[in-house]
């Protein structure tokens, strides 16, 4: 199983981390907090890490710790539209729980 | 389902944590928002994919919703008397500060401090009519974002005064936002480009708008930019080349009389014509008119820049004015950025290229980059970008002080330091049994208060009777980040309290800054001689009372009849000398009645212990 991002969510990556100029990639985590016990996180990656298991997706470096893959093994990364908002979503097989804004989740 | 952004590293914040932040270009003729997201700051679009809003607001019905933008603009023409352009002329305004108020057609209300508007819903001021154009923007970008705004940082023009800064922050208000901070148009552009990561530099910001032009030289050090001069032309702008062209097929054509349809149709196909003249050679212009007349005219680029280089030669005189207010050459100014859709014509470009020789930034779209700019302080301001690049970008222009004895001004808060700041600083009772104080608050860099701006004066009293210099008071000075002043006296032994804001009408022009600089570096000696000569006037007088007590209460007990008559001359060379200018003079002589009262105060205090310890016993005494 691996991580991988829709080619739009790739594409988006690609021209932000053009836009800032510097960084390697993504990384993806998660952690405990938020409402229904954890949350996603979503940065720019400036070095790895010595434990960090990294994936390519269309031309992208992802990077995750191990910790984190455990919550996270199947996820796709999505660039989504939703009227005049747009945004990263997580599509997480593991998911049996989230809160009403999906902003944090349990498995 | 909530969407996610890509945060710096280790940055992400909480779930609901995220702070949603805007920046707004509040427009003369056009307003736009911006974000930042995922690192990087972009304009809100609406539901159609514009991202410009004309700052058009129409007042549709008796109450009820107004029209904003394009919506509004159509009507213009047809609803002239409810709907409002370019209010922004009008924040903070008299109707006698409105330059060309009897050509508008609006029916004007003039009301004191600011003139409002007569519609059919009403009189609105011009803070109201701004809060319609901030509501929609506002509306744009909550559902944009997905959520509720923390903060918005919405531009202002740097030479706007401190009344219009109020007016457009009580608009903000109004619409619902909550004001960061006002921020100067330049400066946010200089910010847009990244400027604010060089260490140091003296920018000029070049912007010619739909209707006005402004010229800006920004000078930035240590991460803080400071405006050093603005200059512009109010009434040159995009719209004026339209005219250009427009006027140029009108006597192509030999059209004798222009109907209002016709002209408008013609406006519209002249600033076509321009738009496309900015990357093309040619530009074709075809319609037929009312009164039958078909026109077809090929309008080539060459034409064109002839046509208007006397516009292009208009902005070039603000240019040499502020640089010449800054006291700086061409060869100082280390970056020009074009701002201002109207940058966009080819022969703008060059002309600015060829007068600085070099070639201007460009590479953000003109008429976002302000916008964008103020996003990004935006984001900054809020707490999602922590770092310590920059954070605070406005100084102030002059020294913030109060009056001391003898017309002193004591400065509390020193010129240029960043806002928004606070300081405090201790003051004393100059007399015995003194019950108030006057605080008189002075703006400036000399060093006697007749020279400096009064700000304002407020009294603290209910200080309850102490020696001189036994009351504390304590007295602070807080700027915010709009630079507007607020001052309060607090007497810390017993608690008395006393605050003054200062009102907005007192800004101070560019100019009148310039000046009121320029006269301290002029007058730097003769105010260090006035200085000293008021503060060694403030001590003789002080010493003089302070011998006359002693004098009084026990001078018949200890002193001899000679010791007396020592004292007393001493005292009156001292007090005749006061008259006159001399502060070496003064100070010699109340070193003299210190000498001459030494013995006599030794004696006093040894007076002063025995009555003390009279009748104590030894024991009791040791501690």
């Amino acid at each position: 199983m691996a991580i991988t991002l829709s080619e739009r969510a790739a594409e988006r990556v690609q021209k932000f981390l053009a836009q800032r100029g510097k960084g390697i990639g993504l990384r993806l985590g998660v952690r405990t907090s938020g409402c229904s016990g954890m949350a996603y996180t979503l940065e720019f990656v400036d070095e790895t890490l010595p434990e960090d298991i990294s994936f390519v997706s269309y031309g992208v470096t992802v990077l995750i710790d191990p910790k984190s893959l455990t919550f996270l093994e199947g996820t796709e990364l999505d660039f989504v539209r939703e009227g005049l908002n747009e945004g990263f979503q997580f599509n997480n097989p593991n998911v049996k729980n989230s809160c009403g804004c999906g902003e944090s989740f349990n498995v | 389902m909530a969407l996610l952004h890509i945060a710096e590293p280790g940055l992400c914040a909480d779930p609901h944590q995220h702070r949603l932040a805007i920046g707004i270009d509040l427009g003369t003729t056009n307003s736009l928002v911006a974000t930042v997201r995922s690192g990087s700051a972009s304009v809100l679009e609406d539901e159609a994919g514009r991202t410009l809003l004309p700052s058009v607001v129409r007042y549709v019905q008796q109450d009820g919703i107004p029209e904003v933008g394009l919506e509004a603009q159509l009507h213009q023409t047809d609803d002239p008397h409810n709907t409002i352009a370019s209010v922004k002329r009008f924040m903070g305004r008299g109707l006698k500060d409105v330059p060309g108020a009897s050509s508008k057609p609006y029916r004007f209300v003039d009301t004191p401090g600011m003139v409002r508007i007569e519609t059919r819903a009403g009189i609105k001021s011009p803070v109201e009519v701004s809060a319609e154009i901030l509501k929609v923007l506002r509306s744009r970008a909550e559902a944009s974002l997905g959520g509720e705004l923390t903060g918005a940082v919405i531009t202002v023009p740097a030479y706007f005064d401190d009344a219009q800064r109020q007016a457009t922050k009580d608009a903000a208000r109004l619409a619902g936002l909550n004001v960061l901070r006002l921020l100067n148009e330049p400066t946010a552009a200089a910010i847009a480009y990244g400027l604010d990561n060089t260490s140091q530099g003296t920018f000029c910001i070049y912007d010619l708008g739909g209707g006005t032009f402004d010229v800006s030289i920004l000078r930035l050090s240590q991460g803080i930019f400071e405006v050093v001069a603005t200059n512009g032309d109010s009434a040159l702008g995009g719209d004026d080349f339209d005219e250009c062209i427009y006027r140029w097929i009108v006597e192509q054509c030999a059209i004798a009389d222009v109907t209002v349809m016709d002209a408008r149709l013609l406006l519209s196909l002249a600033r076509k014509a321009k738009e496309t003249l900015t990357d093309q050679d040619e530009a074709r212009i075809g319609a037929s008119l009312s009164c039958g007349t078909v026109i077809d005219l090929s309008l080539g680029a060459e034409t064109f820049f002839a046509l208007s280089a006397g516009l292009i030669g208009k902005t070039m005189s603000p240019i040499r004015k502020a640089l010449r207010d800054a006291g700086l050459g061409i060869e100082d100014i280390d970056g020009v950025v074009l701002v201002g859709g109207s940058t966009r014509m080819r022969h703008v470009r060059t002309a600015v290229a060829d007068y600085f020789k070099r070639e201007p930034l460009t590479n953000l779209d003109p008429d976002k980059v302000v916008a964008l700019g103020a996003a990004m302080q935006a984001n900054l301001l809020v707490g999602n970008h922590k770092t310590d690049d920059w954070l605070l970008l406005d100084v102030i222009p002059l020294s913030l002080g109060l009056e001391t004895m003898g017309g002193l001004v004591e400065k509390v808060i020193p010129r240029n330091a960043t806002i928004p700041v606070a300081r405090a600083q201790e003051f004393t009772t100059f007399k015995d049994g003194q019950t108030a104080i006057s605080v008189h608050v002075v703006q400036g860099e000399r060093e006697l208060v007749s020279d400096c701006r009064s700000l304002a004066r407020f009294e603290l009293r209910g200080i309850p009777p102490m020696v001189a210099g036994a009351a504390r008071i304590r007295v602070a000075f807080q700027v915010d980040a709009d630079g507007l002043l607020s001052v309060s006296a607090h007497e810390q032994t017993s608690g008395v309290q006393a605050t003054i804001e200062v009102k907005p009408s007192y800004g101070l022009g560019d100019d009148e800054i310039a000046r009121m600089l320029q006269d301290s570096f002029t007058h730097a000696q003769n105010d260090m001689d006035a200085r000293n000569l008021r503060e060694q006037r403030v001590d003789g007088l002080r010493l003089l009372e302070a011998a006359q007590a002693a004098l009084d209460q026990d001078g018949g007990q200890l002193l001899s009849d000679t010791e007396r008559a020592t004292i007393d001359r001493a005292m009156e060379t001292l007090r005749v000398l006061l008259t006159g200018q001399d502060h070496i003079a003064i100070k010699r002589a109340a070193d003299s009645l210190n000498r001459a009262t030494a013995k006599f105060a030794a004696r006093r205090m040894d007076a002063s212990i025995q009555r003390a310890l009279t009748g104590q016993r030894l024991d009791a005494l040791e501690v």
